[in-house]
């Protein structure tokens, strides 16, 4: 367990790592010209610049430079900073204040999301068929084929005009999250409902509970000592990555409400042109990603006594 | 066998409402359980063997209910139950169940013997420590070894005969008066059969209870069941004590059931089969069910359903045979061979 923990572990380093440093040198391939601001480009000389950039490092030869972002990020953990987007500040600095804005919505809204998605799919599992099952389905169908604009508006409009809540984010105002977590949360509602609902089913539908009710247990225990857990155990492999991607924000949320959040920095970014907060980001996400899939399957094979990820040994 | 039946099922009719159909599975079953016997019911898939018996524990799948008939149990119409609270009271404690296939019986995410537990936990009224010295006890007696260390494992780390003793256990954990074993050996290796049906018959005398096996494989039956029940399209054509069955026949239907025993196959012939299919349970049924892959069939077969016959005190057919009108029927060769090749097979 700890050797293939150990390994795996490594394994993630390693795949960062070479996505980081493609990114890296497919920036390279930019002109250069991207270091300065629109008005510095305005008002440097051709000498000018050539210096600034010999004093950034950005004339040396490609390796050198290589060497020198992964010697900066491993010692000072710095990734530069940013030239355009926040001219001057560092890129740690400008992602870290942004990414607790998106994480603090993402996580309340993912909670939010787990408890009631998870619930609704019980009870349309508990009432299959019924009219419960058919609200659900019809929100989680409602939800889903609605263009997100669309609904967006809506929970806007009536949260603002008929709730009265504030349509834009603000730090001044704690209301002002309601709206943007009520968007973020329908989707994942109906992701969740809809993936519970399914594997209770699932699980329903197997031998072991003709067993299990075989042997006298309620329907309510059956669902609560065998279904539930069961049907979770699928859904867990995906949660710590959810929990960590909230990091990186919602770009239509975020933009509709106005939230200064993750969500649009790295898109921003690459239209600016601001390459160090391009690779800020890249390597934020690609160490989020992976991150969430090794938890993810540490969390499988936590839960699940099936699954033993050593190879040797397995089921006798 | 003058003993009051311990469950007596009349006239059980059983309906399923599938996409707006009625299908009728059982058609009119009726069945005296006596204490302490084995039972077989023999026939093949679809005939009605396990949903009739589910019938005993309200097992039916959601779209199935009883519609006519009753089932006497402890002095009780169990067949009026709709509730589940009222048949959590039999439910494993009175009557407990054995499916086909254990590999997929146990729940693959808990510990064997927290599953074992569950249902002592849930019965007896006992819980931690002592449910789990029970438990401990349970897994020895079905012959587990090392039940110390088998309790804190999983289902994947048995074998298949080692989890068809653990689903027994299971079943048997509370007592129960009767166990149905629903196709108990189906799904395993030829030589664990013998010693699952061993482990079953002496717990059966263990804890005196009454056994009903289901089962299409007759080898079974022969071996363990007192009294043999027959089962075709819904309806029990034949039922008596295991030799009557096996060596005074009457019903064409168990004729061709035993014809088909592989054991009387001879070297280098087919093996007789039984031709077409069981009837179609949406449409009614008239006449006899088994008329139309009857090689012995007679016209009234086709208009009339026969009654039961009494052959002796214990054994009764449902077949036109038994009519003193009806002409005198030479049963297969293979019947006849039946009593000296089984007795040569020891």
């Amino acid at each position: 367990m700890l050797k293939y923990t150990i390994k795996r572990l490594l394994q993630s380093i390693v795949t960062v790592l070479i996505v980081v440093t493609i990114v890296f040198l497919l920036m390279r391939m930019l002109p250069v010209d991207y270091y300065f601001t629109e008005e510095q480009l305005m008002k440097f000389t051709e000498e000018q610049k050539q210096e600034q950039l010999l004093q950034a490092g950005l004339l040396d030869p490609l390796p050198k430079q290589l060497f020198n972002f992964y010697r900066q990020l491993i010692t000072k953990f710095s990734l530069g900073d940013s030239r355009r987007i926040q001219s001057g500040v560092a890129v740690t600095k400008v992602i870290a204040t942004r990414m607790g804005i998106s994480m603090r919505l993402g996580v309340i809204s993912l909670c939010i999301s787990l408890v009631l998605g998870v619930l609704l799919g019980i009870a349309q599992t508990r009432f299959k068929d019924k009219l419960v099952d058919g609200i659900g389905t019809a929100y989680i169908i409602f939800v889903n084929s609605v263009p997100s604009l669309v609904s967006y508006s809506l929970v806007l409009v009536f949260g603002s005009q008929v709730l009265g809540l504030p349509p834009l984010y603000s730090t001044r105002n704690p209301t002002s999250i309601t709206l943007p977590i009520v968007c973020l949360s329908m989707g994942s509602i109906a992701g969740y409902a809809l993936w519970t609902r399914r594997y209770m089913v699932d699980e329903i539908n197997k031998d072991y509970i003709k067993l299990a009710r075989a042997k006298g247990l309620t329907t309510k225990q059956i669902m609560i000592r065998h279904v539930l857990r069961n049907a979770f155990v699928p859904l867990a492999q995906y949660l710590p990555a959810s929990f960590l991607l909230t990091i990186g924000g919602s770009l239509l949320v975020e933009r509709f409400f106005s939230v200064p959040g993750m969500g649009a920095l790295m898109t921003d970014a690459i239209a600016r042109y601001d390459t160090n907060v391009v690779q800020g980001c890249v390597v934020l996400y690609a160490s989020l990603g992976i991150l969430g899939v090794f938890l993810g399957d540490i969390l499988m094979m936590l839960i699940d006594p099936r699954i033993k990820l050593t190879g040797n040994g397995g089921t006798r | 066998m003058a003993k009051e039946p311990i469950l007596s099922a009349k006239d059980i009719e059983i309906c399923f409402h599938l996409r707006g159909r009625t299908l009728k599975p059982i058609r009119k079953c009726s069945l005296d359980l006596y204490e302490g016997e084995t039972l077989a019911i023999v026939g093949e898939s679809g005939s009605g063997k396990s949903v009739f018996t589910k019938s005993f524990i309200g097992m039916l799948d959601a779209n199935g209910e009883i519609i006519s008939g009753s089932i006497l149990y402890g002095g009780v119409d169990i067949a009026k139950y709709k509730k589940e609270a009222d048949w959590i009271k039999i439910r494993g404690k009175k009557i407990a169940m054995v499916f086909q296939d254990p590999m997929t019986s146990l729940n693959p995410l808990k510990k064997v013997g927290a599953q074992i537990q569950e249902s002592i936990e849930l019965h007896q009224g006992i819980k931690g420590e002592e449910a789990k010295k029970l438990t401990l006890e349970m897994l020895k007696k079905v012959g587990i070894p090392d039940p110390e260390r088998r309790y804190n494992q999983y289902p994947h780390e048995f074998s298949g005969g080692m989890r068809q003793r653990v689903v027994i256990a299971i079943a048997v954990a509370c007592h129960p008066q009767i166990l149905i074993c629903d196709e108990p050996t189906t799904a395993l290796d030829v030589t664990i059969q013998a010693q699952i049906l061993q482990l079953i018959r002496d717990l059966q005398k263990e804890f005196q209870m009454t056994v009903i096996y289901i089962t299409h494989d007759l080898g079974v039956v022969a071996n363990v069941a007192d009294r043999v029940a027959v089962m075709y399209a819904g309806e029990i054509v034949e039922i008596g004590k295991v030799d009557e069955i096996f060596y005074d026949a009457w019903h064409p239907y168990t004729w061709a059931l035993l014809s088909a025993l592989p054991q009387l196959g001879v070297k280098g012939e087919d093996l007789p089969t039984i031709d077409g299919t069981p009837p179609n349970l949406y449409n009614e049924i008239v006449g006899d069910a088994f008329a139309p892959r009857n090689k012995y069939a007679m016209k009234i077969d086709f208009v009339k359903a026969p009654p039961y016959f009494d052959v002796t005190a214990t054994h009764k057919a449902k077949t036109w045979l038994l009519d003193p009108r009806a002409p005198k029927m030479e049963r297969p060769k293979a019947i006849q061979a039946l009593r000296s090749k089984m007795k040569a097979r020891g």
